[in-house]
């Protein structure tokens, strides 16, 4: 039967990891080349490796990480920040990338997911998406509202909404970003990840709030989610991949083991 | 050397990165020609197999490629690889390579776990591959290893015999075949971390 994946992100900003609480106040932590090593050995997954400053420069940095990243270890890597074109798409994946994750562009422009799909196919399209609660309303109707630009940019779309229309568009895979758990380590936010994974058939990656292994058994049981993504959690050395791996494994939910 | 076919089904970039790092010496190659020359060749590929059927016949690669298997010489079909040497294919109707004889049929609606939940189409993550009898390609591999899937299709072949390992979600559905001279897998190896790289080795080492 089909595992649930831990996928680790490495926030990056100028050629490191860095880690930061609801999208502000990132201070460094560490090498991401090594970091990566590191968890592909213990574990995890997935990586994915977030460029926060999105700009053309760091984006040539984060390709060349992918380059070399990509050299040293096999399991899937995912770019995201900054990517607006299907050129852009296609520069992370040639440099070793097997997802891309598109968010404020994918909003402004949703043509963007049917064109990154046609293009690479739907495996290779992940929608990020920050959501945050409002409360519900005409306009947003589930209570939960999409923010765009770093968390920072309210855009009245609701996201329930946005994560159908983004499977509907060919997105193969939704990242759903708390904007209310995300940093804060008190645990994911249930109540949307499952509205979300239960409204769509592609699998919906939970991110923000993550804090002990405890959060990752509950996101990925009564929240519904195929996957739960983290950072804090072992870039602080709390805890290790095959730590969380053995405590949901005792659980009784099915993680890959390393071989 | 070993020949990686190109036939604009996806990223082939790391299927090359895997060769590279266990020593194995390839190319990434469109050209009939080429494709011929090779030791052994891969052929990767996502995507849809009406398209990927055209783009190997615009090419002359189809041939290239039933040539190829005729010779003896090792095949690695991946993904979109192990579903195009069947017969046809249930997406888009279409008429594949026809080197093994089945069809290729999408997951079944609705597809269900053991607790009746239902169960997310593509199958999009790691899962397990049982060997159905002792065959090269599980040299050295735990049992219990997980491989990467990413998929929406499978193949049904007609011959249950060419059916070397077995997957469960939902149902169980073969996951890699092989038949003389031909391996193909319906996971990623080169995405599948040591297993798969084991898998990949495997298949370079391998006379038939």
């Amino acid at each position: 039967m089909l595992s649930k994946r831990i996928v680790v992100c490495l926030d990056i900003k100028e050629g490191r990891t860095t880690k930061g609480v609801k999208f502000k106040d990132n201070v460094p932590v560490g090498d991401p080349v090594e970091m990566a090593r590191r968890y592909y050995d213990e574990g995890a997954d997935e990586i994915v490796f977030y460029d926060i400053t999105a700009s053309a420069e760091s984006r040539q940095i984060v390709i060349d990480l992918v380059d070399q990243v990509a050299r040293q270890i096999f399991i899937p890597l995912t770019v995201g920040g900054g990517i607006r074109t299907v050129e852009d798409m296609r520069r992370v994946l040639l440099a070793g990338a097997e997802k891309v994750s598109i968010n404020t562009a994918a909003v402004k422009n949703p043509q963007l997911i049917a064109d990154g799909a046609r293009a690479f196919g739907s495996q290779s399209v992940i929608l990020g998406m920050d959501a945050k609660w409002v409360g519900p309303s005409e306009k947003i109707p589930s209570g939960y509202e999409v923010w765009i630009n770093g968390g920072r940019t309210p855009t009245g779309i609701d996201a329930l909404w946005w994560a159908r229309e983004a499977e509907r568009l060919g997105a193969g895979e939704i990242c759903l970003n708390s904007i209310d758990a995300d940093g804060t380590q008190e645990g994911y936010e249930l109540r949307i990840t499952r509205m979300i994974s239960e409204a769509v058939s592609i699998p919906v990656v939970a991110s923000g709030g993550a804090g002990v292994p405890e959060h990752l058994f509950e996101v990925l049981t009564e929240g519904k989610a195929d996957a739960a993504l983290i950072a804090s959690m072992v870039h602080y050395g709390l805890y290790s991949i095959s730590e969380i791996k053995e405590y949901l494994a005792r659980k009784g939910v099915k993680v890959r083991r390393v071989w | 050397m070993i020949a990686i076919l190109d036939y604009e089904a996806g990223n082939l970039t790391s299927v090359k990165r895997a060769l590279d790092y266990l020593g194995y010496r390839s190319y990434i190659t469109s050209r009939p020609e080429e494709v011929l020359k090779a030791e052994r060749l891969i052929f990767p590929g996502v995507g849809a197999a009406g398209e990927a059927m055209e783009n190997l016949k615009r090419k002359g690669l189809d041939e290239a490629l039933r040539e190829f298997f005729q010779s003896g010489r090792p095949l690695l079909g991946i993904c979109l690889g192990v579903q195009i040497i069947f017969t046809e294919s249930e997406e888009d109707g279409a008429r594949c390579l026809g080197l093994l004889r089945g069809r290729v049929v999408r997951f079944p609606i609705p597809l269900l776990d053991t607790d009746g939940n239902p169960l997310k189409v593509p199958h999009m993550g790691w899962n397990g591959v049982r060997p159905q009898r002792e065959h090269p390609l599980f040299q050295g591999m735990d049992p219990a290893a997980e491989f990467y899937f990413v998929h929406s299709y499978y193949p049904q072949p007609e011959d249950p015999g060419v059916i070397i390992g077995v997957t469960d979600y939902g149902i169980d559905f073969p996951s890699a075949i092989a038949h003389e001279n031909l391996w193909a897998v319906q996971f990623h190896p080169e995405k599948s971390g040591r297993p798969g790289l084991r898998m990949l080795d495997n298949f370079c080492r391998w006379r038939p």
